[in-house]
Parts: structure tokens; C-alpha cells; sequence
């Protein structure tokens, strides 16, 4: 294919910035060729949207060099990286939605005659750029009209009419079906063989494989390597994300003694061919009472969409989910809520604590909107519920009427866990809940999930940290691009390595 | 000391304050201010006048308090007092026995229902529709106006009828019809809010709506349900409106009386990005702007110099308020410490 | 009583359009047009062609403001000889300045509005003029420095209100020292300001009249009963009491009530407009005298029009014959009132 030229078009050389307490960038070198596309890749917090943010002047760096087309550059914001031909394209398209698809995309570079802009010519001038990446739609239709793929086409067309040398698309598949990817795909190889280079930051593997021809990998601020393709498999790059080499990942693999879960009956929950559109394809899944069903996959995979879904938070638009043997429509949160589900969102800061409230009432909610605003949860059962649960779970201070939000991570997640303890929930699903919290919440919250379905009850366990997944759940399914791709039960075989392996493979290999 | 510092603290300290400086300031100008005195066996006197006045803003400032702890606002009450005068005074005006206990009745529930109807549009469009409470209730803020005057053929409806007066200028144990409708109500969103799960749901709801969703709470039924409040608290302030002058002034009844509601809200402390509320804080907020505006009055501040009066008591118990503001009185305090007993001006 | 009290400049108004309609006569003769004996030319016009007017409405804010509408309406009416266009602003600028674009463009021959507000009419009104299209102000002014734009200002003279209001205080209350507090329009508005100089003007000479308070209650009963309870609070002896309008007298009276005073005896009320409801209360004795703005400027305008579309002149200030109404005269007048 397109050989690079010996000199790249980007060199990043040395850079570091840091945020209070934080060291975002250290010394990363980063370069890349005209006419290649070149993958950035990293765990979330590992520095990639940083690099691009330092390459593209949104952020000022501490040190090191920028070189852009060999002149020494700081940038003092993306339009001045524009001017100079870097150009990106944002996951959330940075368009304006109510104007023609041909105004956004000459936007600024309107066809002006005698100081007037000359709107016939602009919309024939965009259709030309539309055209030269196979964009056949009408230039004077609103945006908004269209799809996001084709509104995410319209953001690239709008950077080859600042005849950008470099293009930038930061997470550009995230919210596309596969027909679309496809088509930005082309687009991207046509763009490559006219010489852009192209930065592409993905989560999905495939996607990185099918288009990349060089790969860089960040972990926590810093350079892991940069690579070749066809040098690195799958299952070393999953490695390279994470962190650790393989065999310390297999050294980690769980000790506890492994209890057999009863999977003669009826399963607690099940999802015949569940899905939504966009979010998760259908997939099966059975939780049998007392079992702790954990999901892997790295970050998009569809980890948060399945379990969404389990519990109504958002509906499914296919299949059918059968709870205690009723097959049910979970519609919404209450509709999961009102069959003994319980769900414990990921981001604990906007989707779970209620901030200004107290202790107290956080812990009361799930109960309350149960029982519906009329029956006040009398005080007495309030007193008992919040006391023993803040013992229970240590919450610290152990003040009711502390305010929610001024407690650690830590602690705010022993609330919410309070929280859906109180209602009784025959399922807990629970998103990341040891996520960003010390390692001695971490691990009482794990001994807990563990107790919780010795007692009986179902679990289905969320975590980015493989060795969390295998230490604490009895079977596994994994999830890859929005995909459940297999299914195991854990036993003393089943380690990182085999998880990470399904991981990158896509379960074909399994 | 500490004491003190603790109370300037407390967040109706400085409205309390404003409260007392415009009594003292009125009655340092006419001296019988604060005299309550009984004439034709009621209680008269600028407090009794200050509590009736109140009512009608009390009442809307009631539902809007509930709204604007859900993080919305509603712009139509002022459009809703209007029509509820409209309807009912219509209503009356057209009854051949425009004095009968029961012709009262029957209209004020038309005029109820037609607000109960206009308030469950306006939650609604915000509610389900999920347009921002700012526009949605702007639509029938500018309509309902014009619907008002289309019910009264764009006259002004003038009415006698006996029970209807009693609304706002009858009296009761020697107190006012209009401030016991409105204490009335005051306790009855208190009682429910605070002995029912309505008002932390609300607040829920405010601070957090996703989380709260997701904890399984009926986001959408609680902010439909104080949109429907609101109208109806504004219903039945257009009913005190309008027998507080007998007549459906389809074109000044509640005429920005919005703005004084939110203002109201706000100097009680409840902010306007939703989550907790204080319906004490309200009515010390409506106390405060009723007192101020009888004040103007007592004080006999020049015309043109009104709306500068109103706007510096405002800015200045709300400069106080702010918490930059205090945190600066604060660390001045503190620098000023080793002096003792500082009393502050 | 009304008679007497009928100023010299309101005469001269009431000659002028008198005179008016006389023109109209006197030049008729000179058109088509047989020559119409009286200001109502029904069967004069009925034969021939009819005179095109687009009429600008501020709006339908108030009672007053209907009254207005309806008297256009029904002078304007085909049987005159008129086709009237007429628009209702709702109290906006552009939606009048359009409406008067919209006339220019369907070509009428006259046009009449009630600026909302007074300035920013330079532009679209000539335009008129070089449509060659008269413009006729009703009711309020526009404030222009070219007196070109518009052929004449017909309306109400407010200071003219005020003083005539200030007279029959002299004559009738202030004969003895009395307390007087003024309820004023909105502030800035035009007849707030002229009213209370009118009434000052009036009165100034009199040592007995002494305004202990002034304050606005924005020409609302609201308003009017709101500012009225805190004078009472804060004056006891208020002998008198002056609202710029009917409404906001209807106001003072429910709280002077309220105080368990007599509102026409032990506080007297005098107030300008003379509404339905002003002059009910006037009967009722209630209010003591009202001084009329008369909203029936139709009659007026039709014969205007007529006047300037047979060649004839009319002054550039037009001030319509108010009427001024004491307890008696309310009794007698009311069964018969149009507004």
C-alpha cells in the first residue's frame, strides 16, 4: 500500500502536561505519516484525548516539541491548527445542526462575489467536496436530516475544504451501525490515498485492525510503544492497554474457593435474543438465584448497554426477558424496580448519588420510589434501614444526615449499594462499583457482593479490572464491539489470559 | 459570638433583616404603622393589610416554589390568574343571580377546572414533551392573555356579587378570608410535602433527574403533578385578584406578578438550579416584597424613584445572600476578631 | 354644571370640528358628490365610489381602548361611505409600522393610526407621503420634527383633563384647607404626566389644596386599591382623592371601604374617563365628579376624512369635546351611555 515518506507530517516529541495532582501527559513521542492512519489506542484516563487536546493547542504543554509539515508549532487553539492544516473531528459532531449540510461544510469559506456570498456556487463548490468522498446528498437539505454517519461524512468534508494535512477523529465509530462504519472507511481510505494522515482513536478492536497501519499505545500518561499491525496480536495489545504483561495477569487469577451454583431451576432473570438498536445487539443471558454473573469486555464493548437493559433503564426493542419464569416488559426503571431488580449505574456522580441530599435520604430513595410518594417510609423503618446499612457497610462518617455528595467515591458507592440493598432485590446488577474508590473499599465491596449471593441472591458484576470479574463470579460472558461473543463458567482454567484471548479474538477461537 | 456569626449565617437572616428595617423605617414615618386597631369588627392596620396583600403572591409563589425546585419555572401564572378571573367573573356576571352562594361556586369550579386543564398542558409540554420549562410555559404566558380577553369580550367584567367579595375584602374571627385561603394552603404544601414523600421526591428530582430515574422515581408524574399545582395555586390567586378589585382586568390581573413569585422564591433561599426548597423561605420572601411595596407608599418615595427603591433593597439582600459575599464578610469578620464585641450595622 | 365647566380651549376644539364639517359641505359641492348637509354623509357617498381608510389599532388593552375600536367601526361603516381596513397592533410597534406598510402597498387613500409609542414613525410615514397618502393621528401623538408626515392630531387634550379636574376642586372641595393625594398613571406615560400638570396648574394658586402624596398606581384598580391602602395607612386625614383614571378611583374606593371609611363623603374621589364603571360609581356617589376622555373619536374622523377627500384643510390639532360629569349629571347620563 502507501509507502510513508521518510519525514512525518506530525512529530511529537517529549511532551508532559500536568493538572493539579495529576501528571496527564509524560514525555509521550508521537509521530505521524502523510498518508497513513495511524491508531491511538489506551484504557480510558490513558492520555489520548490529552495528546490530541496538546497537538491540537486546546491544551498548552509543560514540555517538548511540536512539529508540524517541519516547522515548530504551539498552537493557541484549534482554529489555529486548522489555519495550519490539522482539522478534527469530534465524536459529538461539532456542527450546526439547523444550517444546509452546505453551509456547514463551507462554513467560513463561503464562494463570496464582490464582498456577497454567492449561494450558488457555494452549494455547487460543496457539493464537489461531497462528491469526492462519494457523499451523494443534497447540499441545500438542513443537517439535522441526516444520520450521524452521514453528519459525521459532512464534519470530514468540511476539514478537506480547510485542505487539512492531517485529520483527526476522535472516537468517529462510537455511535455507528456497521454498514456506516463501512462507509466512513471508505472515505478514510480514499482520504489516505490522497495523502491525509489520519489519527483514529477507536475502542473497537476490529475496527483498529481492519483500517490501522500503525499503532501507538498510551497507559496512564505515558508511551507504551508504537507498532506495527501485523506485529502485534490482539491479545499483546489488550495486554499493552491493561498493563500488564500476560503472565502477571494469570498470576493475579482469583484464589477464592469456587462454589457450584444450582442451575437446575429456573433462572432468576433471562434475556431471550435482548437487544437495542445502536446500543447492544441481541444477546442471551440466564442469572440463576445465587449466582454472580460478571461481564467483560474493555471500555464500549456494551457492558453498561446489556445490563441497561436488564434492568428498564433503557427498553429493549427486540426479544423478550422472562423474570421468575413471567415474561415482563421492562420499560422503564420502575418496571425493573417493581420485580426485585436493582441497578447501580456506573457514574455514581450523575447517574446515582443525589448530591444535596442527605445520607439518609440517598439511602432511603430506591425504597421510597417504591413505595410511591404518598406512603412515607415511616421514620422508625428509615432509622433501622439507614443504621443498619451504614453499619453494615461501614459508611464513613456514619452521620445520617451527613450531605451525600461531600463523601468520598468510596462511600458514596456504600450508599448507593444501601440504597438498592434496602429495596431486597432478588438481582443486583452492579456497573463498575469499585471503580475509582481505595483499594480497602474495594475490596470490602467485593466481599460483600460475594456474601450477597451466598445468601441467595443473583449478581451481575461489572468491571473494567479482569481479575475482579474472575475472583468474584461463578460464570463470565464477554462482550466485544457491542456484542456478547461468549459465555463461560469460571472454574480454576478459566484465567486472564483465556478471558483476554475471547476478548481480542472475538470468541471465535473459544 | 459565635452565636451571632452562626445566625448572619442562617440563609433568611439578611431577608428577616430587610423585613424589620422597611416596619421600622415605615413606622419611624407614620408612627400608628404597626397599630392594629378594630374597626367594623375586624382588625385593621398596615400588618393585616401586609398579610392580605400577601396572600395572592403567596400563593403563586407557592406552586412556583414547587416547580423550581424540580429545576423548572413556571412563566404562565400571572396569564392563569388572569383567565381564572375571566372565567369565573364571566360566569357570575352572565347568572341571573350573580349574589346566590351557589352561582359563586359553580363558576369558581369552571374556573378551577379551566386552570386545572391549563396547568396540565403546561406539564405536559415539560413533563413528556421534555421542552424547556422557560418555553413551554412562555406559550400560554403570551396566549393566555388574549384568551382571558376573548372570554370577556376584551372589557373589563365588573361584578357584585356579596360571597365573591368575601374572597378578599371579608373577614373571619377578625382576620382576613384572602390570608386564611392562603395560609390554608401554605400549611396544606407544607403538611404534604414535608409529611409525605411528595417534597423529597421533588427535590430528588431536582438535583439529580437522571439518578433519580434511575433510583426508580416517577420523574415525570412529580413534574407534571407541580405544574398542575402551580396552575392551580395561581387560579385560585387570580380568584383573590379579582374579587380584590371585583372585576376581571383580563389585561393587568397578575401582570408580572411571575417575577415577583420568583423573586420571592429566590430571596427565600430556594435556588433556581431546582433541588431544595423552603416554603418558609417563600413567605418570608413574599412578606419582604409586600412590605416593601406598602412601604413605598408609607414612605412616599417619588414616582420615578420606585422601581431604583425596589431594585436596591433587592440587590442588596441578595448581594448579602450570595455566598462570595458572606465568605468576604466572613474573612473580614474573622481579621476584625481580636476587637471586641463588633456589632455589626 | 357641564356646560359651565366646558373650557375655552375644549369650545375652541368643539368650533373647529363644527367648522370641519362645514368645509366638508362648502367643498363638496365642487366633486361629484352632492353636497351633504350635517356631518353624517351616509346618502351623500352612497351613490359614488367609497374613500379607502386603513385604520392602525394600538391594541385592545382596556375598556376605553374598546370603546375607541367599536366608534371607529361603526363611523367608518360602508353606508358612510367608507371602506374601512382595520388592524389591531396587540401593543406593538413593527405590527403597526407593518399594517401601515400594508396600506401603502394596497394603495388607500387615507390612513389613521394610534401610535403605540411615540417615536420611530419618521421612516414608514414617509413613505406615506410619498405614496401620497394623508395620515391621521388618533387618540396619542407621534413625536417627529417634520409636522408634514401627518395632516392632523386628533384626540383628548390630557393637561386639559388635569385642569378642568383641578377647577371643580376649586370651586367645590377646596374651599377650606384639604388634604389631597394624587393616583398617578403609569409612570412616563403621557396622560400621567399631562394629568398631573393639568391638575397642578389648576390648583397652585389655591393655598387650601395641599397634595400630601403622590404615587403611581399604573391606571389599575390593582394598583389603584394597593397604593390607596398604604396612604391610608400613612395619612389619616385624606380629605381628597385625584386618580388619573376611572379605574384606579374604582380601586381607592374598595380600600378606602375597606378602612370603614365613606368613599364620596368622608374621602372624596375625583377622576378622568368617565367608563361605565367610573360613571356607575359616580351615580352611586361613590366617585364626586369625572372628567370625560372621550373615545369616540369616529365621528370625528369620518368627517376628517371626508373634509381633506373634497380638497378641504383641517388644523393640525384636533382636541376633542370631552364632557365633564358631577353626581347629577352621572344619573341622567347613564341609561343612555354608548361606553
Amino acid at each position: 500500500m502507501t509507502v510513508p515518506t521518510p519525514s512525518p507530517i506530525v512529530q511529537m516529541s517529549g511532551i508532559s502536561i500536568a493538572f493539579p495532582g495529576v501528571k496527564a501527559l509524560d514525555g509521550v513521542d508521537f509521530r505521524l505519516f502523510p498518508g497513513e492512519v495511524h491508531a491511538l489506542m489506551g484504557e480510558n484516563g490513558a492520555g489520548k484525548s490529552t495528546l490530541i487536546k496538546a497537538l491540537t493547542g486546546v491544551y498548552g504543554i509543560d514540555s517538548g516539541r511540536i512539529v508540524v509539515g517541519g516547522v515548530e508549532q504551539v498552537f493557541s487553539g484549534p482554529a489555529a491548527a486548522q489555519a495550519a492544516g490539522v482539522s478534527t473531528v469530534y465524536q459529538e459532531v461539532n456542527l450546526t445542526d439547523n444550517l444546509s449540510v452546505a453551509e456547514n461544510v463551507m462554513l467560513g469559506h463561503e464562494v463570496r462575489r464582490f464582498g456577497l456570498v454567492d449561494w450558488r456556487a457555494t452549494r455547487k463548490a460543496a457539493r464537489t467536496y461531497l462528491e469526492a468522498l462519494n457523499l451523494d446528498i443534497d447540499p441545500r437539505s438542513s443537517l439535522s436530516s441526516h444520520s450521524l454517519a452521514v453528519q459525521q461524512l459532512v464534519a470530514i468534508s468540511r476539514a478537506m475544504v480547510v485542505d487539512a494535512q492531517v485529520l483527526i477523529l476522535d472516537e468517529p465509530t462510537s455511535s455507528l451501525d456497521s454498514d456506516e462504519v463501512a462507509r466512513l472507511f471508505d472515505v478514510i481510505r480514499t482520504l489516505r490515498e490522497r495523502g491525509v494522515a489520519i489519527l483514529f482513536v477507536s475502542h473497537f478492536l476490529d475496527q483498529v485492525y481492519a483500517i490501522s497501519d500503525r499503532i501507538t499505545v498510551l497507559r496512564n500518561g505515558a508511551l507504551v510503544g508504537e507498532y506495527r499491525p501485523a506485529e502485534l496480536p490482539r491479545v499483546e495489545l489488550v495486554g499493552k492497554m491493561i498493563g500488564r504483561a500476560l503472565e502477571v495477569l494469570t498470576e493475579l487469577e482469583g484464589s477464592t474457593e469456587r462454589v457450584v451454583v444450582d442451575r437446575s431451576g429456573t433462572p432468576l432473570l433471562q434475556a431471550i435474543g435482548v437487544g437495542r438498536r445502536g446500543s447492544i445487539e441481541p444477546f442471551d443471558l440466564d442469572v440463576y438465584p445465587g449466582e454472580i454473573v460478571g461481564l467483560a469486555g474493555l471500555l464500549g464493548s456494551g457492558r453498561t448497554e446489556l445490563a441497561r437493559l436488564l434492568y428498564g433503564a433503557d427498553h429493549a426493542d427486540t426479544g423478550e426477558t422472562i423474570v421468575g419464569g413471567v415474561s415482563t416488559k421492562l420499560r422503564n426503571p420502575r418496571a425493573g424496580l417493581s420485580r426485585s431488580i436493582a441497578f447501580s449505574s456506573e457514574s455514581r456522580k450523575t447517574e446515582g448519588i443525589i448530591g444535596d441530599l442527605t445520607v439518609r435520604e440517598n439511602i432511603v430513595l430506591g425504597l421510597q420510589a417504591e413505595r410511591g410518594w404518598l406512603r412515607r417510609v415511616p421514620k422508625k423503618k428509615a432509622d433501622e434501614v439507614v443504621s443498619h446499612y451504614i453499619e453494615a457497610l461501614g459508611v464513613r462518617p456514619a452521620n445520617p444526615d451527613a450531605i451525600a455528595g461531600n463523601l468520598s467515591g468510596g462511600n458514596q458507592q456504600k450508599v448507593l449499594l444501601a440504597r438498592w440493598l434496602a429495596t431486597a432485590p432478588k438481582l443486583l446488577i452492579l456497573d463498575e462499583p469499585t471503580r475509582g474508590i481505595d483499594v480497602g473499599a474495594k475490596a470490602e465491596i467485593q466481599k460483600l457482593v460475594a456474601d450477597l449471593a451466598a445468601q441467595g441472591m443473583s449478581v451481575v458484576f461489572i468491571s473494567a479490572e479482569l481479575d475482579e470479574v474472575l475472583r468474584l463470579s461463578h460464570r463470565i460472558a464477554v462482550l466485544r464491539d457491542r456484542r456478547k461473543v461468549a459465555e463461560l463458567v469460571n472454574s480454576d482454567d478459566v484465567t486472564t489470559d483465556v478471558v483476554v484471548d475471547l476478548i481480542a479474538s472475538g470468541g471465535t477461537s473459544a | 459570638m459565635t452565636g451571632l456569626a452562626q445566625l448572619t449565617r442562617h440563609r433568611l437572616f439578611w431577608p428577616i433583616v430587610a423585613l424589620v428595617v422597611l416596619l421600622l423605617a415605615s413606622t419611624l414615618k407614620s408612627h400608628t404603622f404597626l397599630e392594629i386597631t378594630v374597626r367594623d369588627g375586624h382588625l385593621y392596620g398596615a400588618p393585616i393589610d401586609i398579610v392580605r396583600r400577601s396572600s395572592i403572591t403567596l400563593l403563586v409563589a407557592l406552586g412556583m416554589t414547587l416547580v423550581i425546585a424540580t429545576r423548572g419555572i413556571d412563566l404562565s401564572v400571572g396569564a392563569v390568574m388572569a383567565i381564572a378571573g375571566a372565567v369565573t367573573l364571566t360566569q357570575i356576571a352572565s347568572s341571573p343571580d350573580p349574589g346566590a352562594i351557589s352561582t359563586v361556586a359553580l363558576a369558581m369550579l369552571t374556573g378551577l377546572a379551566v386552570c386545572l386543564a391549563i396547568g396540565v398542558f403546561n406539564g405536559f409540554l415539560v413533563a413528556v414533551l421534555g421542552i424547556q420549562p422557560i418555553i413551554a410555559t412562555l406559550v400560554i404566558m403570551t396566549a393566555g392573555r388574549g384568551i382571558a380577553m376573548l372570554i370577556t369580550g376584551g372589557q373589563i367584567t365588573t361584578v357584585t356579587s356579596a360571597p365573591y367579595k368575601t374572597l378578599a375584602s371579608g373577614y373571619w374571627l377578625g382576620l382576613p378570608v384572602a390570608a386564611l385561603i392562603a395560609g390554608f394552603f401554605f400549611a396544606a404544601v407544607a403538611f404534604v410535602t414535608r409529611r409525605t414523600a411528595l417534597g423529597v421526591l421533588i427535590e430528588s428530582v431536582g438535583i439529580n433527574p437522571t439518578a433519580s430515574r434511575l433510583a426508580g422515581v416517577r420523574a415525570r408524574t412529580i413534574i407534571w403533578t407541580v405544574y398542575v399545582l402551580c396552575a392551580l395555586f395561581a387560579c385560585i390567586a387570580g380568584f383573590l385578584q379579582s374579587s380584590n378589585i371585583m372585576a376581571a382586568d383580563s389585561n393587568n390581573a397578575g401582570l408580572f406578578i411571575e417575577l415577583d413569585a420568583i423573586l420571592a422564591v429566590v430571596i427565600g433561599g430556594t435556588s433556581l438550579a431546582g433541588g431544595k426548597f423552603s416554603l418558609t423561605g417563600t413567605l418570608v420572601g413574599v412578606l419582604v416584597l409586600t412590605t416593601l411595596t406598602l412601604s413605598i407608599t408609607v414612605l412616599g418615595i417619588p414616582v420615578n424613584a420606585v422601581s431604583l427603591f425596589k431594585a436596591l433593597v433587592v440587590i442588596v439582600v441578595c448581594l448579602l445572600q450570595s455566598p462570595v459575599v458572606q465568605h468576604k464578610l466572613r474573612a473580614r469578620r474573622r481579621q476584625a476578631a481580636p476587637v471586641p464585641v463588633e456589632v455589626p450595622a | 354644571m357641564v356646560s359651565k365647566k366646558f373650557s375655552m380651549r375644549a369650545a375652541a376644539a368643539g368650533v373647529a370640528v363644527l367648522a370641519l364639517g362645514l368645509s366638508a359641505c362648502s367643498s363638496g359641492g365642487d366633486d361629484d358628490n352632492t353636497a351633504d348637509p350635517g356631518s353624517s354623509s351616509s346618502e351623500g357617498s352612497g351613490g359614488g365610489d367609497t374613500i379607502s381608510v386603513g385604520f392602525s389599532q394600538v391594541g385592545s388593552e382596556s375598556g376605553w381602548r374598546a370603546a375607541n375600536t367599536k366608534s371607529i367601526q361603526e363611523s367608518l361603516t360602508k353606508e358612510n361611505g367608507f371602506d374601512l381596513k382595520f388592524s389591531d397592533a396587540q401593543q406593538k410597534q413593527e405590527n403597526q409600522i407593518q399594517a401601515i406598510r400594508s396600506y401603502i402597498a394596497q394603495g388607500v387613500k387615507y390612513i389613521a393610526f394610534s401610535p403605540v409609542v411615540e417615536t420611530g414613525w419618521d421612516a414608514v410615514l414617509q413613505e406615506a407621503k410619498a405614496a401620497n397618502i394623508p395620515v391621521i393621528l388618533t387618540d396619542r401623538a407621534v413625536d417627529t420634527q417634520d409636522k408634514t408626515l401627518y395632516k392632523t392630531f386628533i384626540g383628548s387634550d390630557f393637561v386639559e383633563e388635569g385642569k378642568r379636574i383641578g377647577e371643580w376642586v376649586n370651586e367645590n372641595v377646596a374651599t377650606e384647607p384639604i388634604n389631597v393625594v394624587e393616583l398617578q398613571g403609569t409612570t412616563g406615560s403621557a396622560p400621567a404626566i399631562d394629568r398631573k400638570q393639568g391638575f397642578e396648574d389648576a390648583t397652585k394658586s389655591n393655598t387650601n389644596v395641599k397634595i400630601i402624596a403622590s404615587q403611581t398606581g399604573d391606571f389599575t384598580r390593582d394598583g389603584g386599591k394597593k397604593v390607596m391602602e398604604g396612604f391610608l395607612q400613612a395619612n389619616p386625614d385624606i380629605d381628597l382623592v385625584y386618580a388619573h383614571n376611572d379605574d384606579m378611583a374604582l380601586g381607592a374606593i374598595e380600600a378606602i371601604e375597606a378602612a370603614g371609611k365613606v368613599p364620596g363623603k368622608d374621602i372624596k374621589i375625583v377622576s378622568i374617563d368617565g367608563v361605565k364603571d367610573g360613571m356607575q360609581a359616580l351615580a352611586d356617589g361613590k366617585i364626586n365628579y369625572i372628567v370625560e376622555c372621550n373615545p369616540l373619536l369616529g365621528p370625528d374622523l369620518a368627517d376628517i376624512i371626508k373634509t381633506l377627500d373634497s380638497g378641504g384643510t383641517v388644523e393640525p390639532r384636533i382636541v376633542t369635546h370631552d364632557d365633564a360629569f358631577d353626581q347629577a349629571a352621572a344619573k341622567e347620563a347613564l341609561p343612555t351611555r354608548q361606553y
